[in-house]
């Protein structure tokens, strides 16, 4: 995690895109959650020298991101943060597989280059489907439709909580990094003792919220019980999506669409 | 060492989830029969701290390279064992969703990896035993330093383990294990001698918040046995997704190098395709290789040429029908980006 | 109503550190009074408020709401009828959106879905921040993290309004809003302040504190023309009350005219 503080805009970011009122956020949380645990569970179900079957699934993205109103080009820098990730953990296929695979004429691709090729497919597929759920349900439509499923209530509303204050501490820690890099020499050369004070402090501090939330809690009548189920409704239309592209994964999945499409065209498979 | 979608397994994920979702149901039974409601808020401002602490760098020493706060085995020392492993599940669904650090299916490896062996494993019989109960500064930094590696050394060999059964990488298992736990040895020494600098700034401030009414007395006593138990229901539901998911395909790798190549359902005797084979033939880097295949006949590599071609060919067509649908519908929908 | 007196006697409160936070305190606080609560850092005025809803319990002495004394078996009782506006926002609301948090006590008290409806809307209008009400709290001004907490707490339908600093961090036009909107508030109040102005403004009854224990309980503005009770106390007059070096040049800094 090199660019903490990139994360946290990115946080930011992506928390406002999930205010949008577009027909895709309007969808039930739940439906949207279900889709896209789908997508992912279809999409890492292929073997690991798939190609040509995982690239239908790239439709889900480009159908969303412009329904959601999410800005590609963003999507597509963070995608490209991503990429030096997505590289080192596929960069071990090709040096340990070195089978030829697949021939392009002269060329033989090793197995190790083709997998390396359906990871860096795989990723791109799998961050994307990510990125999209939050910025079309938000973080409280997540933890809605998890509460929905029956995930513990406790944990939901550790959830929230959490994401609550990631706002708040993120600012604090922030000015506190600042306040002592104004006092230091530029910003690296925290040594591991004055870390230790600076996060200790920190650490104090949030004990001290945490109390003073606790009060907040108590004076409004909080006796261990969070209530925090709203009104969800799965209309026709939720039931379409998830019924919609549901199927349609099952499709990619068992029809490789690519290569049909390419035999009609080159007329080369009977 | 956040695992990614990208190379796990349906299985292996799947597995995972259910381990880390009956952890998560069961953690969460313990919390709420704790009936100490204090610490509701305390656990999600806590988790905040983390996400907080991580934006405070240090620079690790003889290296000259910055690290951050992992944060598990604080958030166990001051929770104690179920509260913290809670607390680390939901930062890991936050940095899942909004950080794509590990994925949505990795989500179950990823809580499992990072929140079981630091809560159950490395606070309870590591580092409660050694800091006891009249800590001393040194018994604090032993205990967290011995605590951190000892608790990420096994979260990585769970990734190891995890990755290796999910077949994607080609990374031998061996090549992998020799690769990980040395890497986690260091990041184990720095997040310990990083977590006492912390908790005996703490203790030294404030000693009530480690005399734990909140991490010491509660009914989070966790016994050998009991992780031992829990391992062991890990090892038997991965495993037993594994097989049952291997024995449905054909045997891995055959099985794929048979479909991308198309080899069984292929009979290229068009006129194109010897051509084809007979340039190859002539330029392959590899001629005399002959292809794993089970079924056999002189066309195997000719077909594999032209299922490439039509595949490469039908790839781009789909990668340009989906970009242009996604224009279109750019075009027309009121979007706000 | 007698619910809405308030009647402090005796109290003492030590922390476990061994610092004693207030000693001797007793008071009364009748309906519809507005009282301000005033007095240096570290004089004790938290504490003292942090009494009046049973968040700490005293060492000594005992806290009245109304009829009801202030026990364990009462608390639910009392926190229903004393309301407190905490100093920091943020700690106060802790809820993913506006509308859950002012949501959050009528819920507790496990009223049907369209009471709590009815009473959200009822608290968010009356702040004059409905338009808010599906904004995550981190996405409001400080003017309007404060109106959202105070509509969390009416929403409780409170007859005591406690609160802590109410104006600190907002800008001059937000807090001559929100002292409008104190203002017609018919509760009693309690306000703990550094900020003068305001007590001059809105508190006809002012109480110094003074290392935990009352230094002063009397009106407003005889308090302020106390000027040796002032300094012992580290304050000092309201801007109102001094002179003003434009409009009266020679009355000077110390303003002994008033």
């Amino acid at each position: 995690m090199a660019g903490i503080a990139g994360a946290f805009t990115n946080l930011d970011v992506l928390d406002l895109l999930s205010t949008g009122d577009t027909a895709a956020h309007r969808l039930d949380p739940r439906a949207k959650l279900v889709t896209v645990l789908l997508f992912i569970v279809s999409v890492v179900s292929f073997d690991r020298y798939e190609i040509s079957g995982l690239l239908p699934y790239f439709f889900f993205p480009a159908v969303m991101i412009p329904l959601a109103g999410i800005p590609p080009r963003y999507l597509l820098g963070k995608c490209l943060a991503l990429l030096p990730l997505a590289l080192l953990i596929g960069a071990f296929n090709p040096l340990f597989d070195r089978q030829p695979l697949v021939f392009l004429g002269p060329v033989a691709l090793s197995g190790g280059m083709v997998s390396f090729l359906s990871i860096l497919i795989r990723f791109s597929l799998t961050v994307l489907a990510a990125f999209i759920l939050v910025a079309v349900t938000g973080f409280t439509g997540v933890c809605l439709a998890l509460e929905r499923f029956r995930v513990p209530r406790v944990f939901c509303v550790q959830l929230m909580l959490l994401y609550r204050y990631i706002f708040v501490l993120s600012g604090e820690a922030s000015r506190m990094a600042r306040a002592r890099e104004m006092r230091s020499r530029g910003p690296k050369g925290t040594g591991i003792r004055v870390f230790g004070s600076l996060v200790g402090h920190l650490l104090l501090r949030t004990w001290d919220r945490a109390q003073r939330v606790h009060m907040a809690m108590l004076s409004r009548g909080f006796t261990g019980e969070f209530h925090i189920r709203r009104p969800l409704k799965f209309t026709a239309q939720d039931a379409a999506f998830t019924f919609g592209w549901c199927s349609l994964f099952l499709l990619f999945r068992l029809v490789d669409l690519p290569r049909l499409a390419g035999s009609l065209l080159t007329g080369v498979l009977p | 060492m956040h695992m990614a979608d990208a190379l796990i397994s349906p299985a292996v994920g799947g597995a995972m989830w259910a381990v880390s979702a009956a952890t998560v149901a069961w953690c969460s039974k313990k919390v709420k029969e704790d009936l100490d409601e204090r610490k509701v808020p305390l656990m999600g401002v806590l988790g905040a701290f983390v996400f907080a602490a991580m934006m405070i760098n240090f620079t690790i020493p003889g290296t000259g390279s910055s690290g951050h706060l992992g944060g598990g085995l604080l958030l166990a020392v001051l929770l104690g064992p179920h509260a913290a492993f809670l607390v680390i599940a939901s930062i890991l669904v936050v940095q899942a969703l909004f950080f794509a650090d590990g994925g949505l299916l990795a989500l179950g490896c990823n809580i499992f990896n990072l929140g079981f062996f630091p809560a159950f494993f490395a606070y309870p019989l590591i580092y409660k035993p050694i800091a006891g109960k009249k800590a001393t500064a040194t018994r604090l930094t032993l205990g967290a330093v011995l605590a951190a590696v000892a608790g990420l050394q096994l979260g990585a060999f769970s990734v190891v383990l995890e990755t290796t059964l999910s077949g994607i990488t080609a990374l031998p298992f061996t090549t992998f294990v020799l690769l990980m736990q040395p890497i986690h040895l260091a990041i184990g020494l720095v997040e310990g001698v990083v977590t006492a600098s912390v908790v005996s700034f703490v203790w030294k401030a404030n000693p009530q918040i480690l005399e734990g009414r909140f991490a010491g007395a509660s009914p989070g006593s966790v016994q050998l046995k009991h992780v031992a138990l829990a391992l062991l229901l890990a090892a038997l539901l991965t495993g037993g997704f594994v097989s049952w998911f291997a024995s449905s395909n054909p045997d891995g790798l055959e099985w794929a190098t048979e479909r991308t190549a198309g080899t069984s359902e292929l009979a290229g005797t068009d006129a194109l395709h010897s051509l084809m084979a007979q340039i190859q033939e002539k330029t392959a880097f590899l001629p005399d290789y002959s292809f794993a295949s089970p079924a056999p006949g002189a066309s195997g590599e000719s077909g594999r040429l032209g299922t490439t071609v039509s595949g490469i060919a039908g790839g781009l067509i789909t990668l340009a029908l989906a970009f242009l649908t996604g224009l279109v519908l750019k075009k027309r929908l009121p979007g706000r980006g | 109503m007698s619910h809405h007196i308030v009647e402090v006697q005796g109290l003492e409160h030590v922390y476990p550190d061994g610092t004693t936070g207030i000693q001797g305190i007793s008071l009364k606080v009748v309906h519809g009074e507005s009282v301000a609560i005033i007095g240096p850092n570290g004089a004790g005025k938290s504490t003292l408020l942090l009494h009046l809803n049973g968040y700490l319990a005293p060492t000594s002495g005992s806290v009245r709401i109304g009829e009801v004394p202030l026990t364990r078996e009462t608390l639910p009782e009392i926190r229903r009828t004393v309301g407190v506006i905490f100093q920091d926002p943020d700690d106060q609301l802790f809820m993913p959106t506006v509308y859950d948090d002012v949501a959050f006590g009528p819920a507790n008290l496990g009223l049907p879905r369209d009471e709590i409806d009815r009473r959200v809307n009822e608290a968010l209008s009356l702040m004059g921040i409905a338009s808010l009400k599906d904004k995550p709290p981190y996405r409001l001004s400080a003017g309007e993290k404060r109106r959202a907490a105070i509509a969390a707490v009416l929403s409780n339908l409170p007859d005591i309004l406690v609160m802590d600093e109410p104006t600190t961090g907002l800008d001059p036009f937000g807090r001559r809003q929100l002292m409008g909107i104190l203002r017609g508030f018919t509760h009693t109040k309690i306000i703990a302040t550094h900020d003068l102005d305001l007590v001059a403004d809105l508190c006809e009854r002012t109480i110094v504190l003074h290392g935990g224990s009352v230094a002063a309980d009397g009106p407003t503005f005889e308090i302020f023309r106390n000027g040796a009770l002032l300094e012992e106390c580290h304050l000092e007059k309201p801007f109102s009350m001094q002179g003003c070096p434009v409009c009266s040049p020679r009355s000077g800094a110390g303003g002994q005219r008033v």
